[in-house]
């Protein structure tokens, strides 16, 4: 039995048009010998929920640098439940205001990473979270 | 949906329960259950104990797909080529899935599956499943166990599944083995007319789409792979020459298959080309079906898996009867050149 390999979905929700932060955190995930699939911009949550079930992700990232994150985070989480994948792990990057920090952990992300966030914790935080 | 599925399926828990979700699964992955489709892709994927038994039990549901290999360079559009051709197949109501893959990390394992980027018109359409796939150390162009997941999709009722290989050289050529109808994906500048005479992926081709035709070259591409195919498929010439029609009559060369590749432009970024692409696949699933060539790759395709899944049992149960000691000891001796590996083999399997 081959070993089973941590599958992560990076996907970007709304309508910014930058996915530098996205490509360098899948390729870290690549390196860290994760299967990545990548989705490409502006991805609307329906759209993303539906990847993450066609590809059975054990994680999701989200990366918003459009200030949407209120509205997009919550609506991906309720849709991915509603597929009956709420055991996915969510996680989300980007320009993320501290002050929205506490009600997006407490909608469910596992875990939010802003500008200069180290790519080893966002590895070791992803391996944790699906060990768990 | 049973609440039971909406639970992420651990196995280890309890055999016997497990043992009945994962009929569960198969049952109404088989009733459309994209939920339990997924979690049985997976677990067929990383080959457990679970995903072949949910192969044996779905393999009487399978063999009423079209299969469709889509191979080629790197960079010469298959993924938008598969992004069209399913839009397209949609619009005739068929059940469309993909089967994408990209290859892994070499070294540590990792990829970045990224054949969705180019398949973004497909979502939200509940007629079209696709999945990625990494190589997982498979140097063929697909990994081991994309034949497992065609099967899945051909038994829950997918009528065309579409299999993308790795951005393939000139020896990927695994895919032919696997599909009905193997697509080879040309672009223009991508090499001369000595490539396209090279043995290897050009060999496996039912049908050629030199995508990118809006580019320029386009012309010689075609150019040289009609004349690399005319080389192999010799037809009868007339032309002029020195002002006199010549006729040059065709060998009588042995004929392996009386399908003649055809070329077919495309811009798969337009749409341009994608109906008569079709239609070739069309026609070509029309002659194998005439010439009795379906069940003959049919029968071809299930002896390689065969053969590949013996091959990997016999190693198992080798692995399992042979001291790991005695195996060292043999590989020590390879490498201090006191033994040749063939010798070494012998004596190994001598032994048990």
């Amino acid at each position: 039995m081959s070993e089973r390999k941590i599958r992560v979905l990076v996907a970007k929700p709304g309508l910014d048009g930058h996915d530098r932060g996205a490509k360098v955190v899948a390729r870290a995930l690549r390196d860290a010998g994760m299967e990545v699939i990548y989705t490409g911009l502006r991805q609307t949550p329906e759209m993303i929920a539906e990847a993450a079930l066609q590809e059975d992700v054990d994680v999701v990232g989200l990366s918003i640098l459009s200030g949407a994150h209120m509205a997009l985070v919550p609506r991906v989480l309720e849709l991915l439940k509603a597929n009956g994948q709420g055991q996915v792990k969510v996680f989300v990057g980007g320009i993320i205001p501290d002050e929205d920090l506490p009600r997006l952990k407490e909608m469910g992300v596992s875990g939010v990473y802003g500008p200069g966030a180290s790519t080893e914790d966002i590895i070791r935080q992803v391996k944790a979270s699906v060990a768990a | 949906m049973a609440p039971a599925l909406r639970r992420r399926t651990s196995f280890g828990k309890s055999k016997r329960l497990w043992r009945l979700s994962l009929m569960s699964l198969v049952e109404s992955a088989l009733a459309g259950d994209r939920l339990s489709l997924t979690r049985l892709l997976t677990q067929v994927e990383n080959d457990t104990p679970e995903g072949r038994q949910a192969l044996a039990a779905l393999f009487p549901h399978t063999g009423r797909a079209h299969l469709i290999g889509v191979t080629g360079a790197p960079g010469t559009g298959k993924s938008s080529l598969v992004n069209r051709l399913a839009l397209h197949y949609r619009t005739q109501g068929k059940r469309v899935a993909v089967v994408a893959v990209d290859p892994s990390s070499p070294f540590t394992g990792g990829a970045v599956l990224g054949d969705r980027v180019r398949m973004r018109d497909l979502a939200g359409d509940p007629g079209v499943f696709i999945r990625s796939m990494a190589s997982r150390g498979s140097l063929g162009g697909l990994a081991q166990a994309t034949a497992g997941l065609v099967q899945v999709f051909d038994a829950v009722g997918f009528e065309v599944i579409m299999v993308e290989t790795v951005g393939a050289g000139q020896s990927e050529v695994d895919i032919a083995r696997l599909a009905h109808t193997t697509l080879v994906v040309e672009a223009p500048g991508l090499g001369d007319d000595i490539q396209a005479i090279k043995a290897g992926i050009l060999e496996i081709a039912d049908i050629l789409a030199v995508n990118k035709a809006d580019r320029p070259g386009v012309e010689n591409t075609l150019k040289a792979l009609k004349s690399a195919l005319e080389l192999a498929h010799p037809v009868r010439h007339v032309f002029r020459h020195h002002g006199k029609m010549e006729t040059v009559e065709a060998p009588d060369a042995p004929v392996y298959n009386s399908w003649i590749p055809p070329i077919q432009k495309t811009v798969a970024t337009t749409g341009e080309g994608i109906p008569e692409l079709a239609a070739e696949i069309a026609r070509h699933v029309e002659h194998l079906r005439q010439s009795g060539d379906w069940a003959a790759r049919e029968r071809s395709r299930l002896r390689s898996e065969l053969d590949a899944l013996l091959r990997e049992a016999l190693f198992a149960r080798f692995r399992e009867q042979v001291k790991e000691t005695r195996y060292e000891e043999a590989l020590e001796r390879v490498f201090r050149r006191s033994l040749a590996p063939g010798e070494a083999v012998r004596i190994l399997l001598d032994g048990c």
